[in-house]
């Protein structure tokens, strides 16, 4: 068990942790883990508006999907794992990334398409993977990793292990029959896979209304008989409690475990979407709830920090990204003769 | 009178008189209506058409390619538009194991009339899964016809021969020539599918090619002009079936042929014209068949890869010069 578990399962024991951190108020949790979602957090949003702004130099190139809006999943499924347990997304995947623990020099020299980046190059902003923090990359083809993460998720099981595999998707994937192909064989084999659907409202311009009589996503899992839950994905806490509990019922060998997280996406679902399919005050009020901020305000309001160390938090990511970018810029292109690696495992004779 | 239009009009321009003219003919694919169109190729046909034909649906490839092949096989004349072929991947058991064999396995008793449309082929740093050409993937698949063409006006005239045909069609577009403008003529006209374009009158040697390739392979023929070198230029349009009788009455001309192909050179297009070549015009080569291919290899995303993957002009010079034993 890896110390952001132990963490949280002293925080959830004990409910004197907030005043141990000299509150007044009942928070759940400790003073480290508030400020581990807020760090992750505002490491996540200030990366993907360094991305954006890279993208408009033309820096980056191809297609930027960010996760602005997003950061309290990401936040809240770490901390409730260990780093054994195995991640797969899509394309929607700096975040995700990021917060199992890719650098964001690695990451943001990806996006520049740098022969340092986490895949060398090859990937771009919807294809990272790192194997030593057992993120199993971001697929571009909706709904693609649902199967693959059930796989993921088996092999654990058939080597007899205690972790599991996180398979996210989006609410536009869930209507993909992958899913429903995956889900009945994950619940008849009780494979130990951790489903979260990140609900963001919309896929590309389709809003989950337009694309189902069931709107509501998390009774996807019920012809299944598959526990669900609808988490709140604006909380990091939320997330994480529901991820603890879903981790739980998984571990002890009952089979897979259902999230429906609800979040927002603030941006477009590309940089080239201007996104005119909703309303501004929509976007607002999920805005009034971010993450990020309510975070700050929590940690603050009961004193968990001082103003200084909240800066301090502030100007360590704002220095980390800067140095993200520095490095990204400076790193060299990849050979174009990098291209015939990495196609097959032994020498292959290609044609040319 | 002919018109400077871009590619996604002149194909809406043919979804939209079809549409007119026949009402079972219908569009249904994954943002095709409220959002006009991933590439707004379907823009304001929801407007004129309305939501039971201009239909918007989940993300769920084999499912609505399938909807559409029972549709088809039963009065209706459905166009099933992929955001991108790369996406079509997810329906290949509709579109082969079903659209494909209908018309056998029922004999004859029911046919398939529907057209599979979208872009095929990279489009910029894409990376491995947004970058692929389904050219031959489809074209070796007995009962669907294969159009690939970007030229507006021939683009309108067979998209148009697609829908009208009583048969499956797959029809290849380009992401990044969306835009691409050409003249098109004002009117009701049809392009006959099977039947390439020669772009371009030459001596020398033929160049063979289609859809987005069509450009480098063009601009390789005006710099071949300035070094006294006469190339022919043919644009496939349809892949299948091929159009042998243009590519082998050209070659008996020119003596040599450089095929230019976007799809990976493994058993692809290419490879068939080579084949084509050598049966048909063995005794009139004076050098063998190459081709301008992508590399055989998933290309990546940095700039660096897309340049090394991709044939370009000054590949497919070296390529008619290796022919032509030019220095
Ligand atoms: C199989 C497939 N079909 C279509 C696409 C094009 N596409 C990319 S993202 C997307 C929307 C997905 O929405 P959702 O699953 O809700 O994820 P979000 O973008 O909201 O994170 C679509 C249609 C694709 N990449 N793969
Ligand atoms: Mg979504």
């Amino acid at each position: 068990m890896n110390t952001a578990q132990k963490d949280t399962t002293t925080a959830q024991r004990s409910s004197t942790t907030a005043k141990k951190n000299g509150s007044a108020k009942e928070l759940n949790y400790s003073k480290e883990q508030y400020l581990e979602w807020y760090t992750l957090m505002l490491r996540i949003r200030r990366f993907e508006e360094r991305a954006l702004m890279a993208y408009g130099q033309q820096d980056v190139r191809g297609f930027c999907h960010v996760y602005i809006g997003q950061e309290a999943v990401a936040a809240g499924i770490e901390s409730a794992l260990t780093k054994d347990d195995g991640i797969v997304t899509a394309y929607r995947q700096h975040g995700t990334a990021i917060g199992r623990g890719v650098e964001t020099k690695k990451a943001m020299a990806e996006l520049y398409g740098k022969a340092t980046g986490i895949v060398k190059g090859k990937g771009g902003s919807m294809h990272f993977f790192s194997r030593e923090n057992n993120y199993y990359g971001g697929n571009g083809i909706v709904g693609a990793q649902i199967p693959i993460g059930t796989g993921i998720a088996y092999a654990e099981k058939y080597k007899g292990t205690k972790n599991l595999c996180v398979v996210m998707f989006g609410d536009g994937a869930a209507r993909q029959g992958a899913l429903w192909e995956s889900w009945n064989m994950a619940m008849t084999w009780k494979i130990p896979a951790l489903y979260i659907c990140e609900n963001n409202g919309y896929a590309m311009g389709t809003s989950v209304e337009r694309t189902s009589n069931v709107t509501d996503l998390s009774k996807l899992g019920a012809s299944f008989d598959m526990p669900s839950e609808s988490v709140d994905g604006m909380s990091p806490e939320a997330v994480h409690e529901a991820v603890s509990r879903a981790a739980e019922h998984i571990r002890s060998g009952k089979g897979p475990y259902y999230l429906e997280i609800k979040t927002y996406r603030y941006k477009g679902h590309s940089v080239s979407d201007p996104a005119r399919y909703r309303e501004k005050d929509e976007v607002k009020s999920y805005q009034q709830r971010d993450p990020v901020k309510v975070t700050e305000k929590a940690i603050l309001e009961n004193g968990l920090a001082t103003a200084e160390e909240i800066k301090e938090i502030k100007d360590s990511v704002k220095a980390e990204i800067a140095e993200a970018v520095k490095f990204a810029e400076e790193s060299p292109y990849p050979d174009g003769a990098d291209l015939y690696t990495d196609n097959y495992s032994t020498p292959y004779p290609f044609l040319t | 009178m002919p018109r400077k239009i871009a590619l996604r009009d002149a194909l809406r321009e043919a979804m939209i008189e079809e549409m007119r003219r026949d009402d079972t003919v219908f569009l249904l694919g994954e943002e095709v209506a409220q959002y006009n169109g991933a590439y707004k190729v379907s823009k304001g046909m929801l407007d004129e058409f309305g939501p039971m034909r201009v239909v918007d649906t989940p993300i769920a490839e084999l499912g609505f390619a399938g909807i559409g092949v029972g549709a088809a096989m039963n009065g209706l004349k459905p166009i099933v538009e992929f955001m991108t072929w790369n996406f079509a991947v997810l329906a290949f058991d509709q579109i082969i194991n079903n659209a494909a064999k209908t018309l056998s396995q029922s004999a004859g008793q029911y046919s398939c009339p529907i057209v599979f449309r979208g872009p095929s082929g990279s489009a910029g740093q894409l990376a491995q899964q947004h970058s692929q050409s389904f050219e031959s993937w489809m074209a070796n698949t007995p009962g669907l016809k294969v159009i690939s063409c970007t030229d507006p006006a021939d683009a309108k005239g067979l998209l148009k021969s697609a829908i009208r045909d009583p048969d499956p069609v797959c029809f290849m577009e380009s992401e990044l020539l969306y835009g691409y403008e050409g003249e098109v003529p004002e009117g009701e006209y049809l392009v006959e599918i099977g039947k390439a374009a020669v772009r371009r009158e030459g001596t020398d040697v033929t160049l063979v090619s289609y859809n987005k390739m069509m450009l480098p392979t063009m601009e390789a023929a005006e710099l071949l002009e300035k070094e006294g070198i006469s190339a022919e230029v043919i644009d496939l349009r349809t892949i299948r079936p091929l159009d042998r009788k243009t590519i082998i009455e050209s070659v008996k001309k020119t003596n040599r042929c450089v095929v230019i192909d976007e799809s990976w050179p493994f058993a692809g297009v290419s490879a068939e014209i080579a084949y084509e070549i050598q049966k048909s015009a063995f005794d009139y080569l004076d050098a063998p068949v190459i081709r301008v291919n992508s590399a055989d290899v998933n290309l990546g995303y940095a700039a660096s890869f897309v340049e090394e993957f991709l044939p370009n002009a000054e590949k497919i010079v070296r390529a008619v010069k290796e022919v032509s034993y030019a220095k």
